[in-house]
């Protein structure tokens, strides 16, 4: 039998893999697919709770943050285009008129 | 028996998918990789009894929403990454936060024992549709504008300038 | 006995004229000016009118207005307190003081300022009345504070004068070092006798009997003595006084000789019962008095300016006052004191007099011949000259002789005092016909190639010259309240105010010996006519002699014409340390370098901060993602390192 804490340990590498690829990546569409991996380990920590807890409203959840993560997705990458129409780059680095 | 096996073999796929992610330089690899990981997410799922989870993640995320990063990859024609520097802060902080982040979990989370079976069919569909429809419907109703509010903004800021 | 109204007349007049004086005429100006002072003079001849029915013990009469402050045991009231004394005061105050308003309606009359001016003698005379008639230390130390504001502003009066202005804060910051002698005075007497009213200070300082050698009453005594200098310009704080002149002549006349000057006597003479059980004190009052005497009327010998003759010899004269309260002979002092008051005025007022018909010119070696031109003034100052130089009749002679006296015969007295006064006496006399000779007699010395003055001399205006014909009749006859037994009078005036200085067990009072005062007596007359001979010779028979003396004194009259340096020496002691210390220690080090520099150190260490804060705003989202991981790493560890404990 499988601990739950494999799957637990399973997310967590998961989300530092997803935040570290946040950080290094250039690419700003690679930038939203590590939030993706990101939104994708928090979401095995849900199932895996509701399982060791044996509550369904885990799995409720993990629905609603596919329904956000995919309306994020979305409009981000409209953003993403719009972006693009502007500033003719996809490296987030070149995006930077905030500077102070 | 088949449990362990099937989770493991799955486990590491996911992690290899997932730095297969950081390492490739194309976005449509990267994107590709993110979808084996979510195949393996579902099946997961499925090993932990979340059989409408897992149906979903397939159809949704899996079907949908990479879809979309696919088409929007090909539609702006990405290329290779460049190579800038535009922030050692990113580095200097963000990776040993992010192993400090990660070794915590880890450590914290693999104190815990508690097994789980397989085959243990904890979410019928019926049941989580009566959870969605009457506990949670508030939740459920405010997804389904903030859906369409989704619609209407990527409409908007997608439009091409007449 | 509504004892309040005396204070209280003038200073609503200068309440009245302060605030709305400028859109009054001048007639309305004038009514407001006199008529407060002229209602507080007969209020006080009503007053003495009542006093004189008073039974002998309900002496002295206190009123009290009004509580001001009580902190425990210790209480100070707004009272006046009415005895011999005071009212002696306030009679003079108010009469020679009302004279020199009507004068300066005539004086000041051209002059720009006019509400101000008598807005603030108003209010000079107010704070003068409260401290005569102060019930304790406290109140009078208001009065006191209050004549030197109001001398530093009409010193100042034309203030646009750099040495009018300068003068003024002369005379203030002077005055300010006296009193600073007078609040510790103050301070010791709280913590001795735990109060301040003369009610109570005396009879506890009566029952401490007389010190054989210092101890806190010759300590409070010597404080206050110290406050007195510096008002009454004794030295070695005498120094504003000659400045004052600097003031329209009115103001010399009334502040700097007859009233604000003689509140340093009032108040030694006041505090007798101290001073009367601390011989040691008395001494140093006496010497104090008898130095600033000789002192003095040196330096008045050697001047050209006719105001600052009068100025030397008011500090000469107060030392005369001085030395008799030091020889515990007050009511000797206070006789002084009053005919002073008049002479001296009429002296000022007189000087002003003259200074207007010749249209501002002040250097006496400008003038000569005016007796013809100036009539009346030459006849009143004649007056005046003939009763400070202590000729026989006048009132001065009488008020001079009694002082003299009492130097020599009194038990804290000696002869070297007697001595030392005589011969001042002989100086007085010289220095004082000397400005008369050169006044009105010989020729008209105009200064150099300016003859336009010449045709404009004229008399003054009556209204200028009543006050003086009044004051030449006072200068005249009022000594005779005081003829002394000697020669066949009855002392009244001694008499009338020794109530107030017999308090208990004093250093007791010699008896006269007649034909001994009768000797002296006639010395001081001699020593007067030999200096009115000197005078004569030098300044009116042989003109040409003062320079040769002048010149064969070379050295010595240089100091005496410069009043010794003394002003140089105190700016090089005391002033520009002091001014340096301020520029390069406290501006500079201080306030500067440190306040001013701290602030600034912490605006750019703001700065600096703020300029390392900025640099996280790098527009770079990766970096800001680097910061959220590192804030949430920070977090979480924290959680579970409280979470595990």
């Amino acid at each position: 039998m499988v601990p739950i804490s494999y799957y637990l340990v399973l997310s967590a590498i998961l989300f530092g893999m997803g935040v570290l690829g946040f950080l290094v990546k250039r690419n700003v569409i690679t930038l939203f697919m590590s939030i993706e991996l990101m939104l994708n380990a928090v979401n095995l920590a849900f199932v895996a709770f509701a399982t060791q807890w044996n509550a369904l409203s885990g799995h409720v959840f993990v629905f609603f943050v596919m329904v956000v993560a995919a309306a994020e997705a979305a409009v981000g990458l409209a953003i993403i285009i719009a972006v693009y129409r502007t500033r003719q780059t996809l490296n987030p680095d070149r995006v930077d008129l905030l500077k102070l | 028996m088949l449990h362990p096996i099937l989770f493991f073999v799955f486990a590491t796929l996911c992690v290899a998918a997932a730095v297969n992610l950081l390492a490739q330089k194309h976005p449509i690899n990267s994107a590709l990789s993110l979808i084996v990981v979510m195949v393996s997410l579902s099946v997961l799922y499925l090993l932990l009894g979340a059989e409408f989870v897992a149906a979903v993640q397939v159809i949704v995320y899996a079907g949908a929403i990479m879809v979309l990063f696919i088409f929007v990859i090909m539609l702006l024609n990405a290329g290779e990454e460049e190579h800038t520097h535009g922030s050692r802060v990113a580095l200097l902080l963000g990776l040993p936060a992010v192993s400090l982040f990660a070794g915590l979990m880890v450590w914290v989370l693999g104190r815990r024992p508690g097994g789980a079976h397989l085959g243990e069919f904890l979410g019928p569909t019926k049941e989580i549709a009566h959870l969605l429809f009457r506990d949670f419907l508030l939740p459920f109703e405010v997804t389904s504008v903030l859906i369409l509010i989704a619609i209407m903004g990527a409409v908007v800021l997608a439009r091409r300038e007449p | 006995m509504n004892l309040w109204l005396i204070p209280l007349l003038p200073l609503a007049g200068a309440l009245l004229n302060g605030l709305f004086g400028r859109r009054f005429s001048r007639a309305g100006v004038t009514a407001v000016a006199l008529g407060f002072p002229g209602a507080a003079f007969a209020w006080s001849l009503w007053v003495a009118a009542q006093f004189a029915r008073l039974p002998a013990a309900a002496i002295p009469y206190s009123e009290t207005l009004a509580a001001w402050m009580q902190a425990g045991a210790f209480r100070v009231n707004f009272a006046f307190y009415l005895d011999q004394l005071s009212l002696v005061m306030i009679l003079v105050v108010t009469g020679v003081g009302f004279l020199i308003h009507v004068y300066s309606v005539g004086y000041m009359a051209h002059e720009g300022g006019y509400y101000r001016f008598f807005s603030y003698l108003n209010l000079f005379l107010f704070f003068m009345l409260t401290l005569v008639l102060a019930d304790n230390y406290l109140l009078m130390f208001v009065g006191w504070e209050g004549v030197g504001l109001a001398s530093y502003l009409l010193i100042g009066f034309w203030f646009q004068k750099d040495s009018a202005s300068a003068a003024g804060k002369k005379a203030f910051i002077v005055n300010r070092i006296g009193d600073f002698g007078f609040l510790l005075g103050m301070f010791l007497m709280v913590k001795t006798f735990g109060s301040l009213s003369f009610g109570e200070v005396f009879p506890a300082a009566a029952n401490l009997g007389v010190e054989g050698s210092a101890g806190v009453l010759t300590a409070i005594a010597l404080l206050l003595l110290l406050g007195a200098c510096g008002k009454s310009a004794q030295i070695p704080l005498h120094v504003w006084l000659p400045d004052a002149m600097e003031g329209p002549t009115p103001v010399s006349a009334l502040i700097h000789a007859a009233t604000m000057v003689t509140a340093g006597v009032y108040m030694v003479a006041r505090s007798s019962p101290i001073y009367s059980r601390a011989p040691e004190a008395l001494m140093v009052v006496a010497i104090v008095g008898c130095l600033t005497a000789l002192f003095a009327a040196t330096i008045g010998m050697a001047q050209n300016d006719i105001k600052r003759v009068l100025a030397y010899s008011t500090i000469s004269q107060l030392g005369y006052m001085f030395l008799a309260c030091g020889v515990a002979a007050y009511s000797a002092a206070i006789f002084h004191l009053m005919t002073h008051a008049f002479f001296k005025a009429l002296l000022f007022l007189g000087a002003g007099s003259v200074i207007h018909a010749l249209s501002g010119e002040q250097d006496m070696r400008h003038m000569g011949g005016l007796r013809r031109k100036v009539p009346w003034t030459f006849a009143t100052m004649t007056v005046a000259t003939l009763a400070i130089a202590g000729t026989p009749l006048f009132s001065g002679f009488f008020s001079k002789d009694e002082i003299l006296w009492k130097a020599y015969s009194s038990p804290q007295g000696s002869p070297v005092f007697w001595a030392v006064a005589l011969f001042t006496t002989l100086l007085t006399s010289f220095y004082m016909f000397r400005l008369w000779f050169m006044t009105f007699f010989g020729e008209r010395r105009t200064p150099a190639g300016d003859h336009t003055h010449e045709d404009h001399v004229h008399e003054s205006p009556p209204v200028m010259l009543v006050p003086l014909v009044i004051l030449a009749v006072l200068s005249a006859v009022g000594g005779y309240v005081g003829v002394p037994h000697a020669l066949g009078g009855h002392n009244s005036f001694a008499q009338f105010l020794a109530p107030v200085f017999a308090t208990g067990e004093e250093v007791a009072v010699h008896v006269a010996d007649a034909g001994l005062e009768r000797l002296l007596t006639f010395l001081s007359v001699l020593a007067a006519v030999l200096g009115f001979a000197f005078a004569w010779v030098l300044y009116c028979k042989r003109p040409e002699l003062p320079e040769r003396i002048t010149a064969a004194l070379g050295g010595l009259y240089y100091a005496v014409a410069n009043k010794y340096f003394v002003d140089e020496g105190y700016q090089a002691v005391f002033v520009r340390p002091v001014v340096e210390g301020s520029t390069e220690i406290l501006w500079r080090g201080i306030d500067v370098g440190l306040i001013d520099d701290s602030v600034n150190q912490a605006a750019a260490g703001a700065r600096g901060i703020s300029g390392a804060v900025r640099k996280m705003q790098s527009g770079n989202l990766r970096s800001y993602a680097g910061w959220v991981a590192a804030g949430a790493a920070a977090v979480l560890a924290y959680m579970f390192w409280v979470g595990t404990r």
